[in-house]
């Protein structure tokens, strides 16, 4: 069945059962994401995708909110985009962004400052670097979820990895912070793929940008099979 | 590690393993209380034992702030730092049993296996400053190992219906007489005992006043081969201590509460989620719950019907957000608190995805009574929007801090006559209402009369009834500056504007508590505050502004630079630079002229006069703000 709703004053049709956020895209509208994934579960978590929907006491997350017949959504109103610039600009002070060229781009569309909070304590941790397959900077982690969910019954129920801490100090982390080796991780590399910032990244990938040679890693990978083969 | 011995384990959480991943927060305390921490090895076993991934658990460990992961003395203690403790100086307290043992805060003192903490609050504010002292399975709330583990408290009020058996000792199963509202339900249908407390025009007691009726009537509509009722005793609200009295001195109302829950709902199960800063209640509970069922009450066929039900004690483990209804299911489950999206609500996806009725102990201690008066009899106490009696955790600056349950209706100015007045003969200077996650009264707001209708209008959130009196003295920002780094500490870390936002409010207040405001401050503060109120993903974030943002209108001069740490509000700096700590505070000068004083930080004394209740409520919609909103709890 089909529904119509007002989005931004403008009548649109959805298909009963469609997120706000699926409504919008197919009608053109633009609703930033950042921790929504379609192969996640949505958790509704980074808020950036919030709505004004009247009647509603608070904003609501379009990636999960079902669009319903006779709904009044404003996408941008003045509220909407308090909350989606204060949120990037909190972001800007607490992580490393430098390899989110999408946030760098809400953050110029909504105006927000990357200085705006001076003083601010930053999330900054050394970079992982464990396992032959992938680092994790936790500098450059944004708390999107995606490699927890995909790791757990997203996709390949290895949990191997969880959360540490609470609340702004909440990172992700194996248990008692293992190597990954040592952990139940069979290397799939599912979260590398659903990481937004570069937080995760390809070891090779990683080495190539520490400024080594396609060459140089190529030798340390033949090491590791002269290793193996004795 | 090798002294770890891994045999004791299994005795200790043997009863907890068919539970699975539910078992998960009960194992490890037992484990706790036996190792005194969770080392990897204790960890890896009880998780291996309740088949729960390993990376699971240590993520539960890390997200309960009352679950070690590294070593910790064998006895803690614990000194609240949030604001009702903050007044009596709980600084000073834990500088000086710190120096008392020569240690810093959470170091091991190697002699005596001691460590001391501070904490968030304790549930304890009429004694502040608190102290709760635990050693495995033992605690106190005094200092002196030859004290009573017991608080004493301070109940009284204007009328006794929920505080009736609430004295300073625990009301036996005898006291307390046979459980006749539930006897009486059990004569009734159950969609009749739905009616009747939806007729009682009952409202949660939590914070959220949401009418108990169609929270019951919901669970009891929805279809489900099994239901729950869920008795929320997580109060973790700083200034919040009524639950504790409740449970500690009368039980058995709570309980009878939840035997007419779930019979009116057809719920077979009950749990009642503890705090785990409340380790003392537990056996009182327990032995609880053992009347109960040795007197039939609690069962197989109750009373010779068809109506089963029993209930299980789950404790917390230090998480002011799982008072979040939907964090405290996922807590009970064996998970990190993290509040889940809403909708689906309780009623018909709560506790393990089943149709849940959950309610504050308040509420619960309310039920018993309307069911045994009948919903008109019930009605004729209070007022016509707000029936009943409500209780009200007055901490602070008053003669006599305690338990103060009241008909709705009275005013505020008589609920702080009560108890004793302002202390130490100062004016008021302000009143935190419903919370930390309240708002501020002024003298102004004296009249005000305690129902949800009035308060409302006030833009005063009745919240889970806190009352923390501040006088004259009291730097405003020092509180504020206690509520951020609360929230800070508590806020789950699910959602981003209150995961980041909380922090961001905490230093933003800190400095501001120091005199040292950066230009913008103010709106980086409000930015910050409205995004967390408009943005997050359940009450606690939408409401960790909400004290911050009602004293930013009541005192804004408090929030801008330069302004001096004493006399704020009074003194008006035209200073824009920022000025160095140390100056500022110096400069602070008493000899600001009375009449420059701003109408804002006026302060009037309390008097013992009637109230002017027709003169005050023009105001009271004067100073109306847009603040309202409910709190995390429910």
């Amino acid at each position: 069945m089909t529904i119509t709703l007002s989005m931004d004053g403008k009548e649109i049709r959805a298909d009963e059962g469609k997120t706000l956020l699926e409504a919008a895209r197919e009608s053109g509208v633009d609703i930033p994401t950042i921790c929504f994934h379609e192969a996640t579960t949505a958790n509704a978590l980074c808020r950036i995708c919030v709505v004004e929907v009247e009647g509603q006491r608070v904003l609501q997350p379009a990636c999960i909110v079902k669009a319903a017949g006779n709904m009044k959504v404003q996408t941008r109103s003045e509220k909407v985009i308090r909350a989606r610039r204060t949120i990037l600009e909190m972001l800007a002070s607490s992580m490393d962004l430098s390899e989110a060229p999408e946030i760098q781009q809400m953050m110029k569309e909504y105006g927000a400052d990357t200085g705006r909070f001076p003083d601010a304590q930053r999330r900054e941790s050394e970079v992982k670097d464990d396992n032959p397959m992938f680092i994790r900077d936790y500098s450059k982690c944004l708390l999107c979820w995606r490699c927890v969910q995909v790791c757990a019954d997203d996709a390949q129920y290895t949990f191997a990895i969880n959360f540490d801490g609470r609340g702004y100090e909440t990172q992700i982390g194996t248990f008692f912070d293992k190597a990954i080796p040592e952990t139940s991780c069979v290397m799939c590399g599912q979260c590398v793929g659903v990481c937004p910032t570069g937080a995760l990244k390809p070891k090779r990938e990683y080495l190539l940008e520490q400024g080594l040679s396609a060459g140089e890693i190529s030798v340390m990978n033949t090491g590791r099979k002269q290793r193996k083969a004795k | 590690m090798s002294e770890i011995d891994l045999t004791l384990l299994k005795p200790a959480i043997e009863k907890y393993i068919p539970l699975g991943c539910s078992g998960l927060l009960p194992a490890l305390h037992a484990a706790q209380i036996v190792y005194g921490w969770l080392p990897q090895e204790v960890a890896a076993e009880v998780a291996q034992s309740l088949r729960v991934p390993l990376a699971d658990v240590h993520g539960v460990i890390e997200f309960y702030s009352m679950f070690y992961n590294k070593p910790v003395g064998k006895k803690i203690i614990r000194v609240c730092t949030d604001p009702a403790c903050g007044l009596r100086d709980s600084d000073g307290l834990l500088k000086k049993l710190c120096k008392q043992y020569d240690l810093e805060p959470h170091q091991i003192h190697p002699g005596l296996d001691l460590t001391v903490e501070p904490s968030p609050c304790l549930g304890l504010c009429e004694q502040a400053p608190a102290v709760l002292t635990t050693e495995g399975d033992q605690s106190s709330v005094h200092l002196g190992a030859d004290q009573v583990f017991r608080p004493v408290s301070v109940v009284d009020g204007t009328i006794r219906l929920l505080t009736e058996n609430c004295g300073n000792e625990t009301a036996s199963i005898s006291q307390y007489g046979r459980y006749q509202g539930f006897f009486k339900a059990l004569q009734m249908r159950p969609d009749e005992v739905v009616a009747e407390i939806k007729a009682s025009g009952l409202v949660g007691r939590g914070g959220a006043a949401f009418p108990t009726g169609i929270k019951w009537e919901g669970a009891a509509q929805s279809q489900a081969d099994q239901k729950y009722v869920v008795c929320n005793a997580d109060e973790s609200e700083p200034g919040t201590f009524k639950d504790r009295i409740l449970l500690l001195d009368d039980p058995h109302r709570t309980i009878e509460g939840m035997c007419i829950a779930a019979y009116g709902i057809g719920a077979s199960k009950g749990y009642i989620y503890i705090r785990g800063e409340y380790p003392y209640i537990v056996p009182v509970l327990e032995k609880a719950l053992d009347e109960a069922r040795n007197a039939g009450y609690l069962g197989k066929d109750i009373n010779n019907s068809k109506f089963s039900f029993d209930i299980e004690i789950r404790v917390g483990a230090g998480a002011y957000i799982c008072g979040e209804e939907t964090a405290l299911f996922e807590s009970i489950e064996g998970r990190r608190g993290f509040p889940r999206v809403k909708p689906p609500f309780p009623t018909t996806n709560g506790l393990f995805d089943k149709p849940t009725v959950i309610n504050n102990v308040e509420t619960l201690c309310n039920v018993p009574l309307i069911i045994s008066k009948g919903s008109a009899e019930y009605r004729r106490i209070g007022t016509e929007k707000s029936p009943g009696s409500k209780l009200f955790c007055v901490s602070g600056d008053v003669v006599k801090p305690g338990l103060y349950e009241i008909e709705f209706g009275l005013t505020l100015r008589e609920l702080l006559t009560m108890a004793g007045g302002v202390a130490r003969k100062k004016s008021l200077k302000a009143v935190l209402f419903g919370g930390a996650a309240g708002a501020f009264a002024t003298s102004e707001n004296l009249d005000v009369r305690l129902t949800f209708e009035d308060l409302r209008s006030a833009g005063l959130p009745l919240g889970s009834g806190v009352v923390m009196v501040f006088d004259e003295t009291r730097d405003i920002r020092d509180v504020l500056k206690r509520l951020g780094k609360f929230f800070a500490h508590e806020s789950c870390g699910k959602c981003y504007p209150c995961q980041m936002g909380t922090q961001r409010q905490m230093e933003i207040l800190d400095r501001i508590a120091e005199g040292n405001a950066l230009p913008d401050d103010f709106v980086r503060l409000q930015d910050v505050g409205w995004t967390m109120t408009d943005a997050s993903l359940c009450g606690l974030g939408q409401t960790a502004a909400s004290a911050v943002l009602s004293a930013m209108k009541v005192w804004p001069g408090l929030f801008k630079e330069g302004q001096s740490s004493q006399v704020e509000g009074l003194v008006k700096t035209s200073k824009t630079i920022k000025t160095p700590k140390k100056s500022v505070v110096k400069k602070t000068t008493p000899k600001v002229p009375k009449e420059k004083a701003s109408r804002m930080s006026r302060v009037l004394k309390i008097s013992k006069t009637k109230p002017k209740a027709v003169k005050k409520a023009a105001k009271a919609k004067a100073t109306r703000k847009k603040t309202t909103r409910t709190t995390t709890k429910q």
